[in-house]
Formats: C-alpha cells, structure tokens, sequence
C-alpha cells in the first residue's frame, strides 16, 4: 500500500504544481505598466447573485470602455480584469487578494452583497487597496479602503418611511428575506417607526430564496397593516406576490414599499404582479435627465435594446467615473492619494443627476419614490427634494457611533 | 392564542404538505422500487415550470393551465425515462452513486436552464379564475391552494387506482415484493423500473406547473422543495402511499404550525430535529413493511 | 460490495516494475518541496495552497466514513462550520477593545454577550472547542442515527437536512452569529497578527504538519484492526452482527473522526480565508467536499488529498475565465467518475501506472 499511495501522490502533486505554475504565470499586469493602468472588476457571474451582479459587471464595464475611448485616464488606457465573486463571500476575498496581490490593479470595482463587502474589507485594509461598491447597504461600517456608492439607511429606508408617514399610514409589518441587511435596516425603521407614534404590526423574516409564505401571509392577515415594508430578495418576491394575491392581497389592497425590486426584478417577475406596488431608490430608468438617456442608450446599444436598467447599475458605472476624476485630481494612482481626492471632488455629473462624495466616502444623493406601472417601469411620484448626506450610523438607533476615518 | 390564525394555519399546513407530497411522490414510488434516490428530482419539478410557461406562450387562455399539466407531465416523465436508461439503470445495486451521479445530472440542467432561458427566471401567472377565493368560519381559502390540494388528491387517487387495478401495478406490486422473484418468473424486471421512474418523474413535472402557481420559476426552483421531499421519503417508510401520503400531512402541518410561534428559519430547524426524533420511535417510518429480509 | 478488494490492492507485482526504486523517492521529494512552498509561491498562491490543504484534511475524513465505512456523509459542512466559528468566535474577542461587543452585535441591536461566547476569550478554551465540539456533536448525531438502525441512503439524506438546517439557523441568528455574512475582519491569532508575511507562512507549515499527520494518523487507523472492522461492517453489516461486533460504536467512532478532522480543515481554513459564513458550510458546499473525493478516489487517502487540492485549483483557474463551463464540467465529470471509475483518478492511477492489469 505503501508504494500505490506514494505513487498517488505524486501524481497529486506533480498535478498541483502544474496547476500553480501555471496560475502564477496569468495576470501579471502591474498598475504601473507604462501604456496602461488594470483595474480589478470582481463580480459574481455565477451563483445566485450572478442575475443582478452581471448587469453591475457591464455597467462597470461600459464605463471603462468609454474611459478608454476618450483617451482614457491620465493617458493611459484602463485594462479591467474581471474575476468572479460565484456568489460565495470566501471566493470575493480570495478573489480581490488576486487582483490585487496578483494582478497589481490600481482599485477594485465590485461586490454586491453585504456579505462579499465585509469578506473583501480586511484584504483592502491589510494590501492598503481602495474598492468601490455600487449597492445600498446597511451601514455600520465606515472603512477608508471603501468608497460606497450604494444608498445609506438614511438615504434610502428613512426617506421610504417618511414618504409612508406623510401618506398617512399609521401601522407597519416589516417582511424580509434572513440576511443582514433587513434585520438592520428594519431595526432602524422600528426605532423610528417608535419615536414617531406609530406602530410596528408584526415583522416576519423568511430564508433567502424561501418560497413558502403561507405563515408570514397569514400573520399579516391577523395584524391587519397599513403598509407592507418589503425587504425581501430576489427569487422570494414572485413567492410573496404571488401568495399574496392568492390570498386576496393586491398591492392595490394593501400598500407594499419594497426596498429590493427595481426595474430588472419587476421586468423578471412580470410587471402585472407588482403592478401599483411602490419602491424607493436613489436612480429609476424613468427620471427625465439627457445624462440618463445618453447612458440608457449606451447601454442598451452595447448589452440589448430592451435592457432594464437599474440603481446598483448606475451607481457601478459612475464609481468608475468618479475613480477617473479622483485620480487625474490627486495626479496619480495611488489608493491613498486617490480616496482622498474623490471625496474632495464636489459635484459630479452623473445619469443619476448631480452628486459628490462625503468626507465619510459616502455619496450625497437623492431618493426617490417610485410607483410600478404595468410596464415594468417606476412612475416618480415623490422625492427626497434636497440632497441626502450619508449617515453611516443611525444617530437613533445606534447613538453615539461615528464614522472616524 | 388567536384561534383564527391558528385555523388559517391548520389549512396553510395541509396545502404545504400537498405541495410536499408533490414533489415526494414520485421519489417515494422509485425509492421503494429500486432504493435508489434521484438528486435531480427536483429539477423535474424546474423543468415542470418552464414547460407550463411554454405551454401558456404557444397556447393562451384561461385553461392553458389545464393544458400545461399533462404537457409538464409527458414532458418530464420522459426526462426521467432518459436519465433513467442512461445512467440509473447502469448504477443499479448502488445506492449511494446514483444520489452522487444524479447530483450531477442536477448541476448539469440547471445550468442548462440557466443557458435556455437566463438565470432570472420566467412568468407563470395564474389564471384569473383561480384568483379569488372562499371564507370558511372567517379563515380565507385561496382557491388557488384549494386547487393545488384538488390536484394532490386526484394524483394519489390516481396512482392508487393504477397500483391497485392496473396490470401495470400488478407488476409493480410484484417487484416491490421481491424483486429477483418476479425477475425469475419472467417479469422484465428493468422495464418496471423504467416505467415507475417515469412516472415518478412525470409526477415531479405536474407538481413543477402547480409550484409555478404561488412561486417563481427559476432555474434552482427545485432546490427549494427537494430537501422538505427527502424528509417525506424518509419518515414515509419504503415505498409506501400511505406512509407517505402520512409523512406529508405530519411534516406540512408541523411546519405551519411551528411558524405560529417561531419564524420559518427555525420551523425549518426543527423540522429536522423532530424528523430525527420520530426516527428514534419509529426507524422504519411511518408504514413499515414487515419482511423476513436481513438486509431490507 | 466488491470494492473492498480493490480498496487493499495486491501489492506482489510492484515490485518488478521500472522505476519502483525511484518511485520510494518521489513522496520526500514532494514533501520537501510542499515544505519550501512558502519559499516558491507568491503570497497569494500560499494563501490558496494552504486554504486547499485544510479542505484536503477534512478529505481524509470522508475516506474513513464513506470509503471505508460506507457512510455517504451529505453534511461534512457542518463540522467544519462548528470547527471556523469556534476560531472565528476567538479572533473576533480576541481584537475587541475591552467592553466593547463585535460589530455586528452592535448593528443586530444586541447589548451585551451572550454567555457562550465569553469562554471563546481563551485560546485554551478555543483550541479545546475545534477539537472537541464537531467531534462531539457528530458521534451524538451518528449515534441517534445509526442504534435505529437507519443508514444507507437514509443517512445521507438526513445529513443533507442537518447542512441545511445548520446554515439556516447560522443565518436566522444574526445577533449572535453574524447572520449571512458570518464572521470575518480579524487582525489576529493567539497574538500574531495576520497580515504579517511570517504568520502567513507558520500558518500555512502549521496546516501543512496537521494534513500528514491526519494522513499518517488515518493510515494506521486503517491498517489496524479497527479499519479492518470497520470494512467489515461496510460489506456486511449483519455479518459484522452475527460474529459478535456491534457495527454502531464502529460508525459512530469513525464518523466521529471524520467530524473532528472537519472541525480542524474548518478552523484552519477560516484563518486562512479570513472568513466563515453559512455560505462555507450549507448544502452545496458539503456535497462538493464528497466531491473531491470522488474524483480523488474514495478508498485513497492520497487520493482524496489529490482530489481537494485539484478540484479547487481547477474551480479557481475555470471558473473566472469561463465561468458557465464550470458548473458543466464539473457535474460532467461528477457522473462520469462515479459511473466510470468508481475509485477515481487514484483508482485509474493503480490501474493505469500499477502495472497490475485491472481496471
């Protein structure tokens, strides 16, 4: 027995020093090559994100071409090399340690879960790499390796409440899907919900990609409220409408206010089933901007011509503008000098309308409040008005945290 | 505690335990047949879905619906015959492979419905004559849930009828029984094999149109009901209908009922752990089949 | 099952072979070279290297069960999850400023530690944990499982659930657990911080020492009357009764090793990855440890090393470049070595390379 193990393996490690020959030899594209700079693009393609995060992946990528188009960044053209997260957030860490400490990018674009952000965090803070994150998230965290595009709670949950305060509704149940980012935006939204006088009917959370929600319906039924704040994810909405309306329960009956369906998720689960259901965001399709229909029309002649586009999707494409911007102001690549220079940028023109980085590296933006058509598209029917500067702590629901970068 | 929720839940279990049943039937019959496991049971129930959209796209109207049921079923009944012949049958006396080889079958289609018609997911919308629903004692019906429940009794009615009347069910009778005896006496013993997976597969696709009905159809759709289903066949006992016609009904129950007071994560949780406690009381399942067989 | 002669292979013809003087060489030569790994990769591939050596040792636990026992264990995820959180539960206190709660404490509302967590503070406590906790809360559970009786597929079945029921619950917990992010952001280990190149390198030796001493350690266990009995009760477990030997302390020992080396891949692995997450530990990721195995070879515990380490290698290098063929080719190559070669690369290497004429 002996002899067959050893033959075994070696078989077994000839094969893996192959394997890491041959992974060592890829990617060697420093940041500091002469003709260009490589930046890292990790989303997932696989996996259960993969439906959301390829459209982030394009818009990120529709910006890097157009970069490099225009002569691109302090005269060098941007290669992006883009790995896949697969949905797992060990392979996003894994992942972001190639492109940095094997590929040499100058920055990162990318994640989309909170879960890959925080697996991906300690390796920007140990290589001193800077990542920009497109999607809206639940705060608490405040890292200078991270520039976050995405919505704050104060810029996307809050404005919802408001919106529902001012329409007059007194009595709140609380669905999502069992992650972090509903447990924590909902705990904010009870506090304030609390403070305001109001009511909190029932809260009920079901496991990501659960479909039965025969239970969370009947609840709802016996506390009779309001409105519906929905934080579910993905496949679970189809199950949760479609439940809903068999029991009776239209949008049209009860108020939903959901959090997690744009344009790409209603176009998917047909609009019809949503339709009259109301969503809050920080970009719609539907705003009436030329710098929206310049890039609508770019993207759509590049990924087709009936491509939904979405929140995260613009927040990916413009990080990648505002990464350009940052670093022809800070004069080089460099992550320090760059995150510093972005967050001194001021206004910057966007799809999404005029916006800038917080000194928290956070965006300043505006929400919106949509209503679904039957078409897949959001009517706007309020906004935010003023912009919205980023509160990484809830001052209610966690007192005494502050950013300190 | 509030006696109207509770009703409610008492009806909500016995539709989650129709929709359990379901999906487990068709394991449960090939199970006891054959002791083998099919991982991509569950991806019959996918292709179930997608065959009910396609069905809804080439015919419209209100009864398409009745239209996709026997199409899902034809359609992936021959799936299972495939899967069946090329790779089950080849892995006979081996149990645990055919789970692993299946398991790939299962990554393999799903991506390949991933491919066909993208990672979204299509539209299956319901009919507008299941739309409404009835009030019974102050407790919502939705028709939609009672139509699901029609269905499941119609099935087992259905699959009894065949077992019981049937020449067919004669043979499988025989198999079940002992199967190197109908072998000797001249039954083809394969093709009984091929025909019960069949069916169980076809079984699988109907449960898939019916799924499409209260949830998305997905390319993982059938991730989400195959575990629920194993713990069918597993408290049902070998084979048996009514074991687990039973299992179905205690776990569906069980489940709505736990969620009155705990939230559907940990309902799922103790699910299993009170699977594991009955296997303490009753290790054969809820029908055991009494045999001389050492090794059952 | 017929496969128990080829699990111990007739070894007479070896040595007429070519060569076979040479061959004694080749696993020195491959250890040395595994030890100067640190010294010859670059930091990220170490990294990857070291993360595929602690999968590998929880490899070495699935040949015990399922190719010697013949238990199909769809739920390894487990024990390796208990294995990382322990660790992770000790790095996360372990950096804390004194009165101060883990992060995600704070934003899941929660205002002071639960009572569980607070011995995690101690390394001692925390080492004791990885070892005892996984190895102990698999004999309970194989032990529920198997004096009924219940095995075989039954098992495996049950096993799935337990993933499943282990993620969700790891999820549905936040305040306590971290919820779907798990736990990660740690800057230390029993005072050495990580980022450190040196620590990287102890790490990646210490991993690299525990993998051949569980090699070592399983290959006697093999040899000795225990594996011998344990074979026994996987091709009759009846057989095994009648002669006097109860198989359920057999199964229940055995499957208990294989959840401490889980326990052990785990812990390694999550400080090397720098996270641990219900994601690590559910349903798929425990059926692709069966994986490795498979295509390893299920009765070689060379094999089932090869079989972690190349599968992972051929996970990361496929699926960035094309990341749709990954799912094809690996459920592909899924079917076609457990229908075609049920004892996997290492079995088609005995019968390709061993000279002896079967395949």
């Amino acid at each position: 027995m002996a002899f067959q193990s050893s033959k075994i393996l070696a078989l077994a490690v000839s094969g893996l020093a192959l394997a890491l020959a041959s992974c060592s030899g890829g990617g060697a594209d420093g940041a500091a090559k002469g003709d260009g700079v490589a930046v890292g693009v990790l989303q997932s393609l696989t996996g259960t994100m993969a439906i959301s995060e390829i459209t982030v992946k394009n818009a990120e990528m529709l910006a890097i071409d157009e970069i490099n188009a225009a002569g691109g960044v302090l005269g060098k053209k941007i290669t992006a090399l883009v790995e896949d997260g697969a949905s797992d957030p060990s392979t996003f860490a894994q992942k972001a340690s190639k492109l940095i400490e094997d590929g040499g990018v100058a920055t990162v674009f990318g994640g989309w879960t909170s879960a890959s952000r925080k697996a991906m965090l300690p390796v920007f803070e140990r290589t001193g790499n800077l990542l920009w994150y497109p999607v809206q998230f639940e705060g608490n965290e405040c890292s200078p390796n991270i520039m976050y595009s995405g919505a704050q709670p104060n810029q996307q949950a809050l404005p919802a409440l408001e919106w529902a305060v001012k329409q007059g509704y007194k009595s709140y149940f609380l669905v999502g899907s069992d992650y972090v980012y509903p447990r924590t935006a909902n705990l904010i939204l009870k506090k304030h919900i609390e403070k305001g006088g109001m009511a909190v009917a029932g809260e009920a959370y079901v496991p990501l990609g659960g479909t039965d929600f025969s239970g969370v319906i009947a609840k709802i039924q016996s506390a009779k409220p309001a409105i519906v704040i929905n934080t579910l994810n993905g496949d679970s909405n189809v199950a949760f409408f479609k439940q809903m309306q068999a029991a009776g329960l239209s949008p049209k009956t009860l108020p939903v206010m959901s959090f997690s369906i744009g344009e790409q998720e209603a176009q998917a689960m047909g609009a019809a089933l949503v339709e009259g259901s109301y969503a809050t965001w920080n970009y719609f399709q539907s705003l009436a901007l030329p710098d929206n229909a310049r890039f609508i029309e770019a993207y759509r002649k590049k990924f087709g011509a009936d491509a939904a586009i979405t929140d995260p999707m613009v927040h990916g494409y413009l990080n990648v503008w505002a990464w350009k911007a940052a670093a022809e102001k800070a004069g080089g690549f460099d992550p320090e000098a760059v995150r510093k220079a972005a967050a001194a940028l001021g206004g910057f023109d966007t799809p999404m309308g005029k916006v800038s980085f917080a000194p928290n590296q956070s965006l300043v933006q505006k929400a919106y409040v949509g209503k679904l058509k039957g078409d897949g598209q959001f009517e706007i029917i309020a906004d935010s008005g003023a912009d919205i500067a980023p509160e990484p702590y809830d001052p209610l629901a966690f007192p005494g945290k502050t950013c300190k970068l | 505690m509030d006696s109207l929720l509770f009703l409610t839940q008492l009806f909500n279990g016995v539709s989650v335990a129709s929709l359990y049943l379901l999906a487990a039937l068709g394991l449960a019959l090939s199970f006891g047949l054959m002791r083998v496991i099919n991982m991509a049971h569950g991806e019959m129930l996918m292709l179930g879905g997608y065959l009910a959209y396609l069905t809804l796209i080439v015919v419209p109207g209100p009864l398409a619906i009745l239209i996709a049921i026997p199409v899902a079923f034809a359609g992936a009944a021959l799936m299972g015959g495939v899967v069946q012949t090329a790779l089950i049958s080849r892995l006979a006396q081996r149990p645990l492979d055919t789970l692993l080889a299946t398991w790939g079958v299962s990554l393999i289609l799903q991506q390949a419905a991933r491919d066909i018609f993208g990672a979204i997911g299509v539209e299956v919308r319901a009919p507008d004559w299941l739309g409404g629903g009835m009030a019974v004692g102050g407790v919502n019906l939705p028709s939609t849930r009672l139509f699901i429940i029609a269905v499941t009794i119609a099935v087992l009615a259905g699959i009894a009828l065949l077992l019981k009347r049937s020449r067919i069910g004669l043979l499988v009778r025989a198999v079940n029984q002992d199967r190197m005896m109908a072998g000797a006496v001249g039954i083809d013993v394969r093709r009984v094999d091929l025909m019960v997976f069949c069916l169980g597969s076809g079984i699988a696709g109907l449960a898939g149109v019916v799924l499409a009905l209260l949830g998305p159809v997905t390319p993982n759709v059938g991730q989400s009901y195959i575990i629920p289903a194993f713990l069918v066949v597993v408290m049902g006992g070998l084979g048996s209908l009514v074991g687990t016609t039973v299992a179905a009904l205690i776990l569906g129950l069980f489940s709505a009922l736990a969620q009155i007071f705990v939230d559907v994560s940990m309902a799922q949780v103790l699910l299993l752990l009170f699977v594991i406690l009955f296997l303490q009381a009753r290790p054969q399942g809820v029908i055991a089949i009494r045999s001389r067989a050492l090794d059952a | 099952m017929p496969d128990a002669a080829i699990a111990i292979p007739p070894r007479a013809t070896e040595r007429r072979l070519p060569g076979a003087r040479l061959r004694r060489f080749v696993p020195w030569a491959l250890l040395a070279l595994a030890i100067a790994a640190p010294f010859l990769l670059s930091a990220y591939n170490l990294n990857l290297l070291a993360r595929f050596m602690a999968m590998a040792i929880l490899a070495l636990g699935l040949v015990l069960i399922w190719g010697h026992g013949g238990i199909l264990s769809l739920g390894q995820g487990v024990f390796f999850g208990l294995g990382g959180y322990a660790i992770a539960m000790h790095m996360k206190l372990a950096d804390l400023p004194a009165g101060e709660l883990p992060d995600f404490m704070v934003w899941s509302g929660r205002e002071s530690l639960p009572f569980w967590w607070q011995p995690f503070a101690s390394p001692a406590f925390t080492l004791a944990a990885i070892l005892i906790v996984p190895a102990l809360v698999a004999a309970l559970f194989a032990w529920a499982v198997f004096h009924r009786r219940v095995g075989g597929t039954y098992f495996a079945l049950i096993t799935q659930a337990l993933a499943l029921a282990f993620a969700t619950l790891l999820t549905s917990r936040q305040d306590v657990t971290g919820g779907f992010n798990g736990l990660t952001d740690f800057y230390s280990v029993f005072g050495f911080g990580l980022s450190r190149p040196a620590v990287a390198k102890g790490l990646y030796w210490v991993t690299l020492a525990i993998l051949c001493l569980a090699f070592i350690g399983l290959r006697l266990l093999l040899a000795s009357r225990f594996g011998m009995l344990l074979r026994a009760v996987r091709d009759g477990e009846n057989r095994a009764r009648f002669l006097g030997y109860s198989p359920t302390p057999f199964k229940v020992v055995a499957f208990a090793i294989a959840g401490l080396l889980a326990g052990v891949a785990g812990a390694l692995f999550t400080l090397h990855a720098g996270v641990v997450a219900p994601a690590l530990v559910g349903v798929v990721p425990s059926i692709e440890m069966v994986v490795w195995v498979a295509i390893g070879g299920r009765y070689s515990l060379a094999g089932a090393i090869l079989g972690a380490l190349a599968v992972n290698l051929a996970r990361d290098g496929i699926s960035s470049a094309m990341p749709e063929l990954w799912l094809y080719l690996i459920g592909a190559l899924f079917i076609l070595v457990v229908t075609l070669l049920p004892n996997g690369l290492a079995g088609f290497a005995r019968a390709r390379f061993g000279g002896e004429g079967r395949a």
